[in-house]
This record gives C-alpha cells, sequence and structure tokens, in this order.
C-alpha cells in the first residue's frame, strides 16, 4: 500500500526510458548492421559491408584484406583500388603480426578473407609452412623489391610491401649537455661509461623488443647472445613492457631519464623542435634489425583473382609513395620518399640479418631464454 | 490444486526467464572457450594431454599462478578497505559537491589501461615527481593500480544496498548504549555483507585477469596467468599450454565463486528500506572523512596528471591537442577523426547497455528467488556463478574462439560488427547481475506472497514487491554497463572493424605512434573519454535523485 499512489508515475518513468533506450538502440543497430542502412558518406563507402558479406564476396566483387592494427592508408588511396580494379575492398584489422599469423593459422580451413598484408619476416615461415598463403607473387618484380623477399620457396608466397630498421636511438641534445660521446654499437651499450643509460621494450610483449632480439642473436650468434644479455643488464639497462612507455615515459627526450632507447631509424624526423630544422635524437645505424612486411594470397580465397589484384595494387606508387606517412615504415619499391625522411631517417646500410627459417624454430626458446636473463 | 497451480507458474515462468541469457552466454562464451580448449586438446582428430604435465612442471607456472593469485587477493582486500569509507561518505552523508564526486570515482574505470600505464609511470619513474619512492615497476605500483580501476565497483554496488539502508537499526543501537565501531560491526557491516562479497569477487575477478596494467607498470617480471596465455597463444601458438593455462584459470574462478556464494548465502538478510537516509557530516565522521578524501585524491592524481599533460605542449599552455580531435586529418595514424570514434563508441555503448541491462536483469530476477529444496537452490546459486565466468576468462582465447567457433552459419559473425557490443555485453552482464540482484534478495519474499495471497497474480505481485526498489539499482547498472562498454579495449579492438573504431582503440593506436602530437591526442582523447563517461554517469545519477521521492 504504501507505493500504491506512486507506483503509476514511477511506471510511466520506467517506461518512457525503457521505449528511449529501445529506440535509439534500434538505429544503433541497424546502423551496425552493414549494408541495411545507405552508407552515409564517401569514406564509409567502401568497406561498409565488412559485416554480412564474408561468405560471399565474389558475388559482390569484394576483396577482403586481413591485416593487423597498424595498417593504415589515405582514403583516397584505398578507393583508388576500387576505381583502377572494380573491386570493392573490405579491411579486417586486429592484433600485431603474430596474432594475425596466428589468427590466420587458426583459420585456415575457412578463411577469413582474401588477402593478407602485415606478416612480417619473423612470422613469414610459419605462414607459409602452415599452408596459409596460395602461391601468387608478382611475376615482374624489380630488383628494389626482390632484394626484400624470402629466401627459396617462400618468397613465390609472400610478397615485399614495406620495411622498417629497428634500432637504438640516442638522445644527441642530452648527451651534449653532459659533454660525453654517444655510443655507436651494440657492444658499446655494456660500457660502464652508458650505466643505466639504456631503455628497451621487452622481447615476450613488444615486436619492435623482439626485433632487438633478435639483433642481439645475429650479432653475437646463437651461443653468444645470452651474454651479451647478461653483460647488458649488469650495466643497468631498463626493460619496460612497450615501445610507447619505453620512448614516451623513460627516454630523456620525452622527460624522462634515459639517453640511449631501443626505436625505429624512422624516429628522429619526429624529434626536431619547433622553429628548428634538425633533429635531437639520431639512430645508431649499426644496431638495426630489419622487419619486412609481406602481403599474399590466402588459400582457400573465395575472391582469389581479387586477391592477386590488391597484392598487386600495395606495390602500385600510389600506396608505395602514402607508406611513410600512414604506417611509419620505408616503401620498397624506388618511389619519392617524404623530405624529412629523405633528409633525416637514414635506412641502415648493412641490417643485422638473422635467417626467418631460424627464427621460427627457435623463436619460444630464445624469447623465454631472454625473459630468464632478463626479467628474472 | 490451485494453490499448487500458484507455486508452479511462478517458477516455471522464471525458469524460462533464465533460458535467454543462458543462450546467450552458451553461443558467445561457451563455444568460443570450448572451440579453443579442444584445439588444444584435441588437435588433429585425438585426444592429446602430453603437454599437460610438461606446462604444469614448469616453475614459471607456479610462480605465475600464485603471483596472479596473490595479487588479486591483496588488491581486492585493499581496494574494499579504502572504498567502504569512501562508499560511507558519497552515499550515507549529504554535502554540497557529492553528485561531482561520485562521478568523478567512477572516471578511472573507463581510462584506457595503456594511458594509465603512462600516467602512473610517469608520476612513478625514477625521474618522476614520486620517483623518490621507487615503486616504478614494481608490485606497489601494480597494487595501486588494481585499487586505481576498482574503485568505482566498491564504492557504487555497496554504496547502492547502503544508501537505502534503515537507519533505525544503527540508531537502536546506538541508544542501547553501542559504540559507533560496535554498531557498524554488528549492524552496518551484516546488512551490507552480500554487496560487499558481491564487490569483492567482481574486484577479484577484474584483477586475476588483468594484462596491460600489469605489463606496463610491473615490467616484465611479473607474469599473470592471463599474460602467459596472451603470450602463449598470439605469439607461440602453444595452444595445447595455453588450454592448461586456461583450464587452471576456470577452476580458479569457479571455486572463488563457490566460496563466495556460500559466505554470501549466510549473510543474507531481508532489509527494510528507507529515502533520505543520508545525514550531515558530524564531528565524529571526521577520521572517515579523512580517509575517503586521501582515496578521492590518489584517484585525481593521475587523472589530473593527464589532464595538465593534455593542455601542454613544447611551447607551454595550448588547446591544439583538443582542436586536432575534430580534424579527420590530424593524425595519418588514424582514418577517422576522434569525434567519429566518439561517436561509434556512443552507438556501441547503447547496444551493450541494452542488451546487459536486459540480459542481467532476466538472470537478477532469477538468482534472487529463494526456492525451497536444497537441490533448486543448488542450481540458482550455479546460475548465479555461470554468469561470473567470463569476467575470469581470457580475453585472447574468447577473442580467437570466437574466429574458430563463429564461422558456419546460421552462426557466420566472426566479421560482424555486432559481435563488439556483444563482447562488451558480455564483460557487463556480471556487473549488472551484482547491482541488481543483492538489493532483489533483501526484499522480504512475503512481501510478494501477501501480493500474491490478496489476488495479484505472479508478475502484478513481483512488479509489486520489487519494482519500487528495483528503479535505483537499474539506473546504476545502466551507467556502470556503459561506462564498461566505453572503456573496454581488450575485446573491443581484436573485434572492431577499422572504419568504425572505438575511442579507447584510437587512443592505442596514437600512442603506439612516433611524433608529439600524437602523444597529445590520444592524452586529449582520454580525457575527453573520461569526462563523457563522468556526463552520462551523472545524468543517471540525476535521474535516481528526481525518482527518490518515489521510495
Amino acid at each position: 500500500m504504501l507505493y500504491a499512489d506512486t507506483s503509476r508515475s514511477r511506471r510511466s518513468l520506467v517506461a518512457a526510458g525503457l521505449g528511449l533506450v529501445l529506440a535509439l538502440s534500434g538505429c544503433t543497430l541497424m546502423g551496425d548492421d552493414s549494408g541495411s542502412e545507405p552508407p552515409t558518406d564517401d569514406q564509409q563507402n567502401h568497406s561498409e559491408n565488412a559485416g554480412s558479406t564474408d561468405g560471399t564476396p565474389a558475388k559482390n566483387g569484394e576483396v577482403v584484406l586481413v591485416t593487423h592494427d597498424s595498417f593504415t592508408l589515405p582514403d583516397e588511396v584505398l578507393e583508388g583500388f576500387t576505381e583502377q580494379t572494380g573491386y570493392e575492398l573490405v579491411v579486417r584489422a586486429s592484433g600485431d603480426a603474430g596474432s594475425l599469423t596466428n589468427q590466420l593459422v587458426l583459420t585456415k580451413d575457412s578463411p577469413i578473407g582474401d588477402a593478407v598484408f602485415g606478416i612480417d619476416n619473423t612470422f613469414a615461415t610459419r605462414a607459409v609452412s602452415e599452408g596459409v598463403l596460395a602461391a601468387y607473387s608478382p611475376s615482374d618484380l624489380p630488383a628494389e623489391v626482390t632484394v626484400h623477399a624470402l629466401p627459396g620457396d617462400a618468397a613465390d608466397h609472400l610478397t615485399p610491401v614495406d620495411y622498417g630498421d629497428v634500432c637504438v636511438n640516442v638522445d644527441d641534445a642530452w648527451f651534449a649537455a653532459e659533454g660525453l660521446t654517444p655510443p655507436r654499437t651494440l657492444e658499446d651499450l655494456t660500457d660502464p661509461a652508458y650505466q643505466d643509460l639504456f631503455v628497451t621494450p621487452g622481447a615476450s610483449s613488444s615486436s619492435p623488443g623482439l626485433a632487438f632480439l633478435l639483433a642481439t642473436i645475429g650479432e653475437f650468434g646463437e651461443d653468444g647472445w645470452q651474454a651479451y644479455w647478461q653483460d647488458l643488464m649488469a650495466n643497468g639497462a631498463r626493460v619496460t613492457s612497450g615501445w610507447s612507455d619505453a620512448y614516451g615515459v623513460d627516454f630523456t627526450f620525452s622527460g624522462g631519464d634515459r639517453p640511449i632507447v631501443l626505436s625505429y631509424a624512422s624516429s628522429p624526423p619526429f624529434t626536431i623542435p619547433e622553429g628548428e630544422d634538425e633533429p635531437t635524437t639520431s639512430t645508431l645505424l649499426d644496431t638495426c634489425f630489419r622487419q619486412v612486411e609481406y602481403a599474399g594470397v590466402l588459400e582457400g580465397a573465395a575472391n582469389p583473382e581479387g586477391a592477386q589484384a590488391l597484392v598487386d595494387y600495395l606495390l602500385s606508387d600510389e600506396v608505395q609513395a602514402a607508406i611513410p606517412d600512414s604506417m611509419y615504415v620505408y616503401p620498397v619499391t624506388d618511389v619519392e620518399l617524404p623530405d624529412l625522411w629523405s633528409q633525416w631517417a637514414d635506412v641502415a646500410p648493412a641490417p643485422i640479418q638473422v635467417d626467418p627459417a631460424l627464427i621460427e624454430e627457435h623463436r619460444e626458446e630464445w624469447v623465454r631464454e631472454w625473459a630468464d636473463i632478463a626479467t628474472g | 490444486m490451485g494453490r499448487h497451480r500458484d507455486r508452479l507458474i511462478p517458477s516455471l515462468g522464471v525458469g524460462l526467464l533464465a533460458l535467454v541469457p543462458l543462450a546467450f552466454l552458451a553461443v558467445f562464451f561457451v563455444l568460443p572457450v570450448g572451440g579453443m580448449l579442444l584445439r588444444g586438446f584435441h588437435p588433429d582428430g585425438a585426444w592429446d594431454f602430453s603437454g599437460v604435465a610438461e606446462v604444469l612442471g614448469r616453475p614459471r607456472t607456479a610462480r605465475v599462478l600464485w603471483f596472479t593469485v596473490g595479487m588479486a587477493a591483496a588488491g581486492t582486500a585493499l581496494t574494499l578497505l579504502l572504498g567502504l569509507p569512501l562508499a560511507f561518505a558519497l552515499y550515507r552523508l549529504r554535502f554540497p559537491g557529492r553528485a561531482v564526486l561520485r562521478a568523478v570515482v567512477v572516471m578511472p574505470f573507463v581510462l584506457p589501461t595503456v594511458v594509465v600505464g603512462v600516467m602512473f609511470r610517469a608520476l612513478l619513474s625514477s625521474g618522476g615527481p614520486l620517483g623518490f619512492l621507487g615503486w616504478d615497476g614494481s608490485w606497489v605500483a601494480i597494487l595501486l593500480a588494481y585499487v586505481f580501476f576498482n574503485l568505482a565497483v566498491v564504492v557504487r554496488t555497496v554504496g547502492g544496498l547502503w544508501e537505502g539502508l534503515d537507519r533505525r537499526a544503527e540508531d537502536a543501537a546506538a541508544a542501547l548504549g553501542a559504540s559507533p565501531g560496535r554498531v557498524f560491526r554488528t549492524v552496518t557491516l551484516p546488512a551490507l555483507m552480500p554487496s560487499i562479497i558481491s564487490a569483492g569477487t567482481l574486484v577479484f575477478l577484474f584483477c586475476s585477469t588483468a594484462f596491460g596494467v600489469v605489463l606496463t607498470l610491473g615490467g616484465l617480471r611479473y607474469g599473470t596467468i592471463e599474460s602467459e596465455i596472451y603470450l602463449l597463444t598470439t605469439e607461440f601458438l602453444d595452444l595445447q599450454a595455453a588450454a592448461v593455462l586456461s583450464v587452471i584459470q576456470l577452476l580458479a574462478v569457479v571455486v572463488m565463486l563457490a566460496l563466495a556464494a556460500r559466505g554470501r548465502a549466510r549473510t543474507e538478510q531481508s532489509l527494510t528500506r528507507t529515502r533520505g537516509a543520508a545525514r550531515a557530516p558530524r564531528r565524529s565522521d571526521a577520521p572517515l572523512l579523512v580517509v575517503a578524501g586521501l582515496v578521492v585524491g590518489f584517484i585525481l592524481l593521475p587523472v589530473l596528471t593527464l589532464v595538465w599533460r593534455s593542455l601542454r605542449d613544447a611551447s607551454g599552455w595550448t588547446l591544439d591537442n583538443y582542436h586536432l580531435l575534430a580534424d579527420p586529418s590530424a593524425s595519418p595514424a588514424l582514418r577517422v577523426s576522434i569525434m567519429e570514434a566518439v561517436e561509434n563508441s556512443l552507438r556501441t555503448a547503447i547496444d551493450a547497455t541494452v542488451l546487459a541491462v536486459v540480459l542481467g536483469l532476466c538472470v537478477a530476477i532469477v538468482v534472487s528467488r529463494r526456492p525451497r529444496g536444497a537441490a533448486g537452490r543448488r542450481v540458482v546459486s550455479a546460475l548465479d556463478g555461470t554468469f561470473m565466468l567470463p569476467l575470469g576468462i581470457s580475453a585472447v582465447t574468447v577473442g580467437f574462439g570466437f574466429l574458430i567457433t563463429l564461422d558456419r552459419p546460421p552462426l557466420d559473425l566472426r566479421t560482424s560488427a555486432v559481435l563488439v557490443p556483444i563482447a562488451q555485453a558480455l564483460v557487463a552482464l556480471p556487473l549488472v547481475v551484482r547491482t541488481i540482484a543483492p538489493v532483489l534478495r533483501s526484499v522480504d519474499p512475503r512481501l510478494r506472497q501477501a501480493a500474491a495471497a490478496l489476488g495479484a497474480g505472479p508478475l502484478r505481485a513481483a512488479w509489486t514487491a520489487e519494482g519500487p526498489v528495483l528503479l535505483r539499482p537499474l539506473l546504476a547498472a545502466v551507467g556502470f554497463a556503459f561506462a564498461i562498454s566505453l572503456g573496454e579495449f581488450g575485446a573491443t579492438s581484436f573485434l572492431s572493424r577499422p572504419d568504425r573504431p572505438t575511442v579507447p582503440v584510437v587512443i592505442y593506436q596514437l600512442i603506439s605512434r612516433p611524433g608529439a602530437d600524437n602523444l597529445g591526442m590520444a592524452l586529449a582523447a582520454s580525457v575527453v573519454l573520461s569526462l563523457l563517461t563522468v556526463t552520462v554517469m551523472g545524468l543517471v545519477e540525476r535521474l535516481r535523485v528526481g525518482s527518490v521521492g518515489a521510495f
């Protein structure tokens, strides 16, 4: 009885609230449901159908590109593919290169797309040997592209699209202010003169971190890198979980207390102070490991022709020229680089190499051994 | 005959009510997780348990297990200890600014872990203002982050019940000469216990599956089960080892839920509810208010650091980072402007909230019934625990499971946009249940029986008895579900489409790229996300205040 007087108004409030919520959700669900609502603008147009067309892309003339979450290209470049080939492009992106490769392996019996971009040289062997990829690579690749190709048969399955050098960076401004000479090589990092000055993301949680571990393995050999890492840790190296906090928190350029950081050869152009024209940091080109990213056609693709056309398109001048500014890596063809890059983002003349097959064979063992040494 | 029917029909109806959420859970949780476990133990068409002993024998496995459980327990205890004074201050006392503080407490809950990690480290690292504490890369930092993220759960779950608690029992005890401490121990605490256990369970599950924040703040020294499963699945593709750890995770969660259910069953009681139980602060509240104030300060420190840094660039104070949010070409790393991402986030959040609240309400009604038979009680209790499970299982297991199990019609949903709100609803569902069920359970079943005796049908009887107390927790649940959806990153990053990213996904992309602009935008976007949440929760709060007169 206590509630009798008020229950009516309360009930109508609840009803109104529920109605409002349902109405709102009605439009959002419909908005999310691909295709049932006309695309609102051009920008959503080309990938509007990601939701429902997975099973039958060929009928609609669609190509589904599976890629990692760092993939991005300007809209006009993506639209260019549709204009040139008539295929509609649908992009599905998630995870990093490792997660991407493993998704493809797990779903190889019913592939989640037609083409893949973003498998790198550390995961390429797994993708090829697990039978995830169909044999396709453009036939007339120029020499500047084939120089990045995988060894052996793998080259028929994966086509190089871009590359980036993971290298030690130093804060030149800090070293100048302290009156110290910056290090030059990997060995220098174990020199007591540079004690407590180096920070790197870890190999078990970060892909540049893994690249740095591979650089030390390539440099000091399969039996020598453990001793190097012991010396490095003894010299006070700091290991963080990811690149963003190594570079964004610990690096002196970002206000931290470590003037030597593991980053990319393309990082220095981003450290040019406002109103000046020279970066205050630089790359140690003798410490680099090269990550090459590949594209390929998926085995069992619903639209293999479309996928092949997409792999070809990724090597076109439009895409290649857009790669540096969009994805912060270098194009494989010899298109012109942005001014800042050609001036300040040098690539390593002779990056440290490790055979991709060897990486696939030992990755788990190396990372576990590394974790024991570097993270206790 | 008539009496028999009266009892049968409600229980039948209640049983049917459970079917919808159960079907949802079966398709979007049991199926994907089962699929991943099967891939681990049943590869290539034959059972294979060869790796189990080896995985269990690794010294790292034991270390990771103990660290996960120990830290989650410590995190839960500390969060409860600090959360209760705050819940008291914000829900039992009346003072100006209370509504704002209630909203502020929720801010951390939605901040992207990667941003909080960077803010905490900026404060604690050897070059930071609190570097002298030496907490950078230590377990203390992880513990603080657990508290930071989960305080909202305790404050709102316990506060929701505390707010409506009748003061007269406390007053009577005090009038009979009990000290304030004794009143709290013997009267207040027992009444709050079910909600404290509920909140503790949730916090424990959140802590034991925390991932990004453990890595960022603890460095790589401290692996948790969650980070091991992630590494094994996404890097090593060692599915059997991942499956072994998932089963351990599952068992641990089930044991913990069973203990919590027993504790709750022992402490449950019917409560009398009142309105306006809040009073003005007294001198004797001072110690609790000091603790509550310190806790609020602790929340605000990283949040204000974030706001401060988002308003600065190399040359000083600036609003540039915020201007860039509306510009789709501000960062070449993004295909949409952050304002578009905000819109995506809001749309997704509405869907996820409706799903979670509707399903959660069904579950809460079912699990708040108290069947007479022991078997019936066990079923209800098992059902209650079942819907908590998604919080205790690795997001990467569920995400990969979606890919390998939802790949055929009629459930070919792998690439569908509806998976995002569904995954978020799965995370929000336990909170919705935990917010609503304790309140429903505290309604004396005799009220319903009385209504039935006066001739009301089963629905009408339930509505008359429980409807009036339902509104408050329902609104709280809506706010919570919305906040969870806005902040969810793990599952969303795995499922969202690149042309429709949500705000946390965009923030992650920005903070992983070089350039001061990208970092600045990531910080500004975090502030916007946080303010958005506070606004939504504030609106919900207003709605509640407006309806208080009805109770």
